[in-house]
Parts: C-alpha cells; sequence; structure tokens
C-alpha cells in the first residue's frame, strides 16, 4: 500500500510500451502511447499527494490548511492537454500513411518503394 | 478512503490494460473514453479538480473523437479491410 | 525481425526495466507523506503574493509562466502539423459537402440528437467561457476552458449541422483566433518588460484574492490560452472532417 501509485504507474509504462511493440494497426499503437504517457500522470499526481490534505484552492478555506502539491497539478494539467494534441498529430501521419500505401499495418509499411 | 483509494488504483491499473489489449482500433476508442474517465475519478481523489476537469475534458471526449475521425477517414478509403488483427 | 521474435525481445527488456523501475520507485516516500518543501511554501504565500485564490493557476501562469508558454507553442506547432499533413494534395479535389447531397449514403441524424445537441450547446459555449474566466477563483483556466469551448463546435456537427458549423465559424476565423491566442502570450509577457520588470512579470494590479478582477496578469493569460487551446481544438476538428467529408482522392467512394 505504500508504493501502489508507483508500481501502477510502473505497469501502465510496461503495458503501454508492450502495446506499442506488438501493434499490428498504427490507430491502435497512438492510444497505446496515450495510456504510457498517462502513467507520468500518476507518478507526479503521487510524488505530491499528501494523506488528508485538500486541493491547493483557497477561495472557502483560510490559507494555512493542510492541501497537496500545487506545482505537480500545474505540471500535470497542461502536459494532458498537449499530449492530446500531440496524438492527433500522429493520428494525421497515420492518416497520410494509410492513404499512401493502403494499410494501417505497420509490417506492411517498412517498404516505402513498392507502389 | 483507504478502501476507495486501493480499489481506485486497481481500477486504472485493469483499464489501462483493458485499452491495451483491445486490438480493434474502432472498441480500442470506446475503452479509452472510459479510461480517461476513470483516470479523471482517481485525479479527484488526489484532491485535484483542476488536472481531473482536464483530463475529464480530454481523455473522455477530445481523444477518442481524434481517433474515430481518423478511423473513418481510413475506412472511408477502402472499405472495411479486415487486415489490422 | 518476426513478430514473435520481437515480443520476445521485448519481454525480456521490460522485465529488466521493470526491475529497475521497481527498486528505484520503492526508494520513493510512502505514498501520502509529502517531503519537499516547494509545496507548503507556495500554499503559504501564493494567495498573499499574488492575490489568486487557485494556487494551480498561480503556479502555472505566473510562478512557472515559461513552462507554460512552451507547451502553448508545442499546442500551436501540432496543430499547424496537423494543418499541413491533412492539406489537398496534388491530385485530390475538394468537394463541399452541399453539393454531391444526391449521391451521399449517411443518414440523417435522428431529430433526437438534433434537438438536444443544439439545445446543449448554448450551456457548453457558457459553461466554457465561465470556466475560462473564472480560472484563479476555482477550478479551471484556460487549458480545460478551451477543451470545453472546442466540445461545443463538436456539438454542432454532432448533431449533423457541419455546413452551418463552417459557415459560422469558418476557417479563416479559428486561425486567426489561435494565432492571437499564441502571440498574445508573448505580448503579455512583453508587457512586463515594457513596464521595467521581467518577461512575463505580473505588473497589472492584484486586487483582492476571489474579486473576478484580481492576481494581476493571470486571469489575462488565462483568457489568452483559452482562446489559443479552443482555436486550435476546432481547427484539428476541422482538419479531420475535412478530410473525412469534403477531400476526395479519384476514384474514392464516399
Amino acid at each position: 500500500m505504500r508504493h501502489l501509485p508507483y508500481m501502477v504507474a510502473a505497469w501502465l509504462l510496461l503495458i503501454g510500451l508492450y502495446g506499442v511493440v506488438t501493434s499490428r494497426n498504427l490507430v491502435h499503437t497512438i492510444t497505446c502511447l496515450s495510456v504510457a504517457q498517462s502513467s507520468t500522470y500518476i507518478l507526479l499526481l503521487s510524488v505530491g499527494f499528501e494523506r488528508g490534505g485538500t486541493a491547493p484552492i483557497f477561495l472557502d478555506v483560510p490559507v494555512g490548511t493542510k492541501a497537496v502539491d500545487p506545482v505537480v497539478g500545474a505540471l500535470t494539467l497542461t502536459d494532458i492537454v498537449v499530449g492530446a494534441t500531440v496524438s492527433a498529430l500522429l493520428l494525421a501521419l497515420a492518416v497520410q500513411a494509410d492513404k499512401h500505401h493502403g494499410s494501417l499495418d505497420p509490417e506492411r509499411l517498412g517498404k516505402a518503394q513498392d507502389d | 478512503m483507504i478502501v476507495l483509494e486501493v480499489s481506485v488504483f486497481l481500477l486504472v491499473a485493469a483499464a489501462g490494460t483493458a485499452v491495451v489489449l483491445t486490438r480493434d482500433p474502432l472498441n480500442q476508442a470506446i475503452v479509452a473514453s472510459f479510461y480517461g474517465l476513470v483516470l479523471g475519478i482517481m485525479f479527484f481523489v488526489y484532491q485535484a479538480p483542476d488536472v481531473a476537469l482536464s483530463q475529464i475534458a480530454v481523455g473522455a471526449v477530445a481523444l477518442p473523437l481524434m481517433i474515430l475521425l481518423a478511423l473513418a477517414k481510413v475506412r472511408a478509403l477502402g472499405g472495411d479491410r479486415r487486415d489490422d488483427r | 525481425m518476426t513478430p514473435a521474435l520481437r515480443r520476445r525481445v521485448f519481454l525480456v527488456a521490460a522485465a529488466v526495466a521493470g526491475a529497475l523501475l521497481v527498486w528505484g520507485l520503492t526508494g520513493l516516500p510512502d505514498y501520502g507523506v509529502y517531503a519537499g518543501p516547494y509545496g507548503d511554501v507556495l500554499n503559504q504565500v501564493a494567495v498573499a503574493e499574488r492575490k489568486a485564490a487557485n494556487v494551480v493557476a498561480a503556479v502555472t501562469f505566473d510562478y512557472r509562466g515559461i513552462d507554460t508558454m512552451g507547451e502553448e507553442f508545442i499546442l500551436f506547432a501540432a496543430v499547424l502539423g496537423v494543418a499541413i499533413l491533412l492539406r489537398a494534395q496534388r491530385d485530390e479535389t475538394e468537394q463541399p459537402p452541399d453539393e454531391d447531397a444526391a449521391d451521399r449514403h449517411a443518414p440523417g441524424t435522428s431529430n433526437a440528437v438534433r434537438v438536444v445537441g443544439l439545445a446543449l450547446l448554448g450551456p457548453v459555449v457558457l459553461f466554457g467561457i465561465y470556466v475560462v474566466t473564472h480560472g484563479h477563483l476555482s477550478p479551471g483556466g484556460g487549458f480545460q476552458g478551451g477543451v470545453v469551448l472546442a466540445t461545443g463546435a463538436l456539438l454542432v456537427y454532432l448533431s449533423g449541422e457541419y455546413v452551418t458549423l463552417r459557415r459560422v465559424s469558418p476557417e479563416l476565423l479559428t486561425d486567426l483566433a489561435e494565432s492571437t491566442g499564441a502571440a498574445g502570450y508573448v505580448a503579455v509577457g512583453l508587457v512586463g518588460v515594457a513596464a521595467g520588470a521581467t518577461f512575463l512579470a505580473n505588473v497589472l494590479p492584484l486586487g483582492q484574492p476571489g474579486m473576478l478582477l484580481s492576481a494581476g496578469t493571470i486571469p489575462v493569460l488565462n483568457l489568452v490560452v483559452g482562446l489559443e487551446v479552443a482555436g486550435g481544438f476546432v481547427l484539428l476538428l476541422y482538419e479531420f472532417l475535412e478530410q473525412t467529408l469534403v477531400i476526395r482522392r479519384p476514384g474514392e467512394v464516399t
């Protein structure tokens, strides 16, 4: 229990990479890559969590109440939005690859001069 | 509280595994949307509402949307090819 | 390298990496025990220094504003990349969707979906504007609110009104919105330089924490980032939809 979230983050990273390595479809690869990315969010937020702390927003609680770390929250929330945009870029690449080679299978995309 | 945290972590691990093990991209988009929602719940348990809002908006809506749009374009090019199992 | 061999090599490498990860991660402090000083220091001083009730927003746009500028430009560059990749190639033609209505096989959307989608459009856009403008007071901000605003455009498309969507928010306007957002961030930073302080310093009047007009440049940066993220995601939606609905290769079926 003391290190459970860290183990979950490590497991998600490894299973995401397994999905990328053994994938037969480019779109499937991109989604597995986003799973591997989400493991970093879990690790960051686990490091910053304080048991018994509240959210670091002091509108109706007085300053000085125990709260969780705001820095990791700031890092994670921009990362999530930007990660989705980069996934969109990868999906555009996959669409163009399919258009030019007729297949989304990475095994068949190896040779570029066939057609 | 401890029970809630442990069960949410295990649910996240299981949902992530399910996303990877779903091979068909169309089904995977739906599972990825569910995974985004579960991850948002976990961020809530972590007392980080900003991050949870961001994750639910992006991971449950925007990312599966883009996957589905890319798949729609790919399917329009050559019908329903079954070479991606 | 056959797939089976690749899988085996990967499993060996993953076992080694997994062992190293577990060994390293068990050296971290226990989950739930926060050791570092920065979070506690920031929670104590941020509200008094920057008069922003949401400390996460203060960290994103003030204490670590340069990082957010970098993230925003990653988003801008990725959307630019998608726009370049999905432009019409030399042998493709563009057929706007209202011109080939005779042979379109797509089923029309049901009335229930249209009514719900269009009825929810107003509340979603309003909610997005609320999240963007109240980023320094409650959970939210430019990034989250921008995505919610882009979901409004998605609702219009899902209700079957793609032609209306193109007419209401044409591509030029979306391009302008996104570029203004990206440039606006740098402009706010340069305001800090012009006022005699450093780049991205918080030089506007700070006000009282809890009021809508407080925290100096933080709400301005929220607005700018919200504009950019909303414009970026709507542009992504456009590019993918144009690929599917509008651009045709010779001999391609609908």
